[in-house]
């Protein structure tokens, strides 16, 4: 023969293959975030960029220090562990105290996911399981929020986020009477709407010129960040659309019965519907994988989300709606199982 | 009727788009050399292998029986050339198992002339004698599958075709052997469906092609018959669109049904190769000893579409291809379905529609993830099957769960849930193991 024998590569079918790999998908969806970072970041000043740095930071030394006590390879790589730390730090309050968003991100990462498994075996959201332990844990901070557009607020951290480990956080109260301008009462739309009956404007809504957690509070760049992942298909469309087609039928059900109740458009746009819904919600691991599974998950997370937002003692009813859904995903996708092609009429 | 269709579109739901690196689709089909030696496997076939008929030092002419059928479900081998027999032994087989062969030293000066068959006259022969003919010429699915075309001609009593699906799709990417049959060869071609229609006692055949070869289109068009008996459509390009059942959607709207042949909704579906083959052959009496394969790939001199004697091992193709690589995959078959050699001296067979190299650099793949549930595979298995849950139970080894409960039998292996996969699972080689297990557990 006159070749000379190559070295032979074996491998098995298919030998061609389509990206993007897991850590691609998950470096875009990083990506897809900073300019969520951005605007928090110029809507609430340097307070909010810290704690995203903390928790993001939290996630990442966790999710590498479980690796090394399990004597496996380190998976921060893959950029999971980021992903958990910038979204949990967008749905807590901008003075939230950094000693305590750094627990939320380990308690995230060391419950929500390496207990699990890793990467692929979490049952629940891990952000969303760090945020539940903070809202258990810490009731009254979760629930502080501050002023938008302070004007020293490049130069000078919200009171609150500089508390000590295990002392009480300073009263941001008085702090916020200072730097106010227009009354604000620390209240968020749904809070508004909740104790005192009043129904924020859409347009506002829409814009995020309202005040609230870290990341939640512009739908518009929500909607173009999640845009660009479904445009890149490393986002599944039909989540987001699901829970909002859930949420949109819920209110206006609840509205028909209680006229009092807000309409569809002030559901989906107030609180961290949005946010939830694009971000949340979809995280691939947790959610069914089955097209009719997809559907029932989204109406299911966005009815439970109005009726605890109506019903319920809390104002922020995505994450426990989103939680609660995470738990019922192996039940729905058990009875949603795909009809397979040319299938016998039984 | 699925919703695609609603929409116009002759096409199947699910599927992929993969790259097509269709560049040989231009290059007219050459002879290739004489190799020193050829390779004959007993075992070309789905069903049995043959029964050789010759032994060691046996002068055998070119086209001449040197192994008969072992059965109805086993077809017939002629030697690909002229010369003296070296040996019945276990060779290497692309599937890297080590099967029976018959090895024939090529008899280079000989002139290699291809034995006279009886002339077969095609229009006084009954239906049965047709396919009879099928059988002694060693016909088998030149797509890739080698299914016995005699056994696919032998329609069960109970069923009456009403139309033949012609398959001219060829989806994988690479290759362009159909592509180059359908435009070198449409009188073969046509006479061969003529037969097609005789042996199966149909009306109607549909030519189906991929939108990629508009050129067939239009050069099939004048050679079909007047009485529109045969009809060309062209369907969407997309992958798999050359399995059978996806064909049959595409064409016509219906489903084949789970386990069941096509004839079981009054189809037959022959590839458009196999079909020219047997118009070419049948008359002339004589046998299947030679096919038409793509080389192409990466660090190829002279990539193209050749005619190969059955048996040729790898190492001549690639070195008359002028392979110049130091490190390659070397694929028998296409990218999706087709299985990677181990050796050059792995021998083409019947089914070998391709010869693929692909440069280490290229093919270099990551490491395999945990799933991550992203619903890729269920959004392109064109069976409709949940390959991730599959994936989970076959890392758990739980084989039974995936036949009984997830459909497991029903994947026809076409790769588009590990093309898909960010994680690289390998998910149709998992399933291909489970499906081989369970069939051993049945037995």
């Amino acid at each position: 023969m006159a070749i000379k024998t190559p070295k032979i590569d074996l491998r098995t079918s298919p030998y061609i293959r389509r990206s993007p790999s897991v850590p691609q998908i998950m470096r875009n969806v990083v990506y897809a975030l900073i300019p969520l970072v951005i605007f928090s970041m110029v809507h609430f000043g340097i307070s909010a960029l810290a704690l995203i740095v903390v928790t993001t930071f939290s996630c990442i030394a966790t999710e590498h220090l479980f690796c090394k006590w399990a004597a496996k390879k380190t998976t921060i790589t893959d950029f999971s562990a980021v992903i958990t730390g910038l979204l949990l730090a967008m749905t807590l309050p901008p003075g939230f105290p950094l000693w305590m968003g750094a627990v939320g991100g380990f308690v995230a990462i060391a419950m929500g996911k390496t207990l699990f498994g890793g990467i692929g075996f979490n049952v629940f959201n891990p952000a969303l399981v760090g945020r539940a332990f903070l809202q258990a844990a810490f009731p009254v901070s979760i629930t502080t929020w501050t002023p938008t557009h302070v004007a020293e607020r490049f130069i000078e951290f919200i009171p609150s986020t500089l508390a000590l480990p295990f002392m009480r956080p300073e009263e941001t109260a008085q702090w916020t009477a200072q730097v106010a301008t227009d009354g604000f009462t620390g209240a968020t739309p749904l809070a508004l709407m909740k104790f005192q009956q009043i129904i924020s404007d859409n347009t506002a809504l829409f814009f995020g010129t309202v005040t609230g957690s870290v990341g939640e509070t512009s739908t518009l760049l929500i909607l173009l960040c999640g845009g660009y992942l479904i445009f890149r298909k490393m986002l599944d469309w039909r989540i987001p659309a699901a829970v909002i087609f859930g949420t949109a039928i819920s209110a206006e059900f609840f509205h028909l019965i209680d006229p009092e109740a807000p309409r569809a458009l002030f559901m989906i746009l107030s609180g961290g519907l949005m946010f939830a819904a694009v971000f949340m919600a979809s995280d691939m691991v947790a959610s069914p994988i089955t097209p009719l599974g997809i559907f029932v998950f989204g109406v299911l997370v966005g009815f439970l989300t109005v009726l605890i937002r109506l019903y319920g003692a809390m104002t922020e009813a995505v994450m426990y709606a989103i939680l609660f859904g995470n738990a019922a995903t192996p039940l729905i996708e058990s009875f949603t199982q795909p009809k397979i092609y040319g299938a016998r009429k039984k | 009727m699925n919703f695609l269709q609603f929409f116009g579109k002759k096409t199947f739901s699910h599927g992929i788009h993969p790259p097509e690196y269709k560049e040989t689709h231009h290059q007219e089909t050459r002879r290739l050399p004489f190799p020193t030696q050829v390779i004959l496997l007993l075992g070309q076939s789905i069903g049995k292998p043959a029964t050789p008929i010759v032994h060691k030092g046996q002068q055998v002419e070119r086209g001449e029986l040197i192994a008969k059928a072992d059965g109805f479900v086993s077809v017939p081998l002629y030697a690909s050339v002229t010369g003296i027999i070296k040996g019945i032994e276990l060779v290497l087989t692309a599937r890297g198992t080590r099967e029976s062969a018959i090895i024939i030293e090529t008899a280079l000066s000989s002139g290699q002339r291809q034995l006279a068959g009886h002339q077969c006259d095609i229009e006084n022969l009954s239906r049965q004698d047709l396919i009879k003919a099928v059988w002694d010429m060693g016909m088998v699915g030149l797509g890739g599958a080698a299914f016995p075309t005699h056994v696919k001609m032998s329609i069960p009593k109970d069923c009456k075709i009403h139309t033949v699906l012609v398959n001219g799709c060829e989806c994988e990417p690479f290759l362009t052997t159909d592509h180059r049959v359908m435009l070198e060869q449409i009188n073969h071609l046509i006479r061969g469906i003529t037969i097609a229609l005789k042996c199966v006692d149909a009306p109607k055949a549909i030519i189906g092609i991929e939108s990629n070869k508009r050129d067939v289109l239009e050069a099939i068009k004048p050679h079909l018959p007047n009485d529109s008996s045969i009809t060309i459509e062209m369907v969407e390009t997309k992958y798999p669109q050359g399995a059978e059942k996806m064909l049959a959607t595409a064409l016509l709207g219906v489903e084949i049904p789970s386990k069941s042949l096509p004839s079981a909704i009054g189809l037959a579906i022959f590839n458009v190769t196999t079909l020219a083959e047997i118009g070419r052959l049948l008359p002339q009496g004589q046998a299947l000893i030679e096919r038409i394969v793509t080389v192409t790939g990466d660090d190829l001199e002279k990539p193209g579409n050749y005619q190969v004697p059955l048996g040729t091992p790898l190492g001549h193709i690639l070195d008359y291809a002028g392979f110049t690589g130091n490190e390659a995959e070397l694929i028998l078959g296409g990218p999706m379905m087709g299985m990677s050699a181990a050796s050059l001296d792995v021998p083409t067979t019947k089914g070998t529609g391709g010869v693929l190299v692909l440069d280490k650099r290229a093919t270099k793949g990551d490491d395999i993830m945990p799933c991550i549930k992203c619903s890729q595979c269920l959004q392109v298995c064109p069976i409709n099957l949940n390959p991730a849950e599959l994936g989970q139970l076959a890392a758990k080894r739980q084989y039974d769960v995936m036949e009984e409960k997830y459909n497991l039998n029903d994947c026809f292996d076409c790769g588009c849930c590990s093309y898909v996969c960010p994680s690289n699972i390998p998910l149709v080689q998992y399933f291909k193991i489970a499906k081989t297990l369970n069939r051993q557990r049945h037995q």
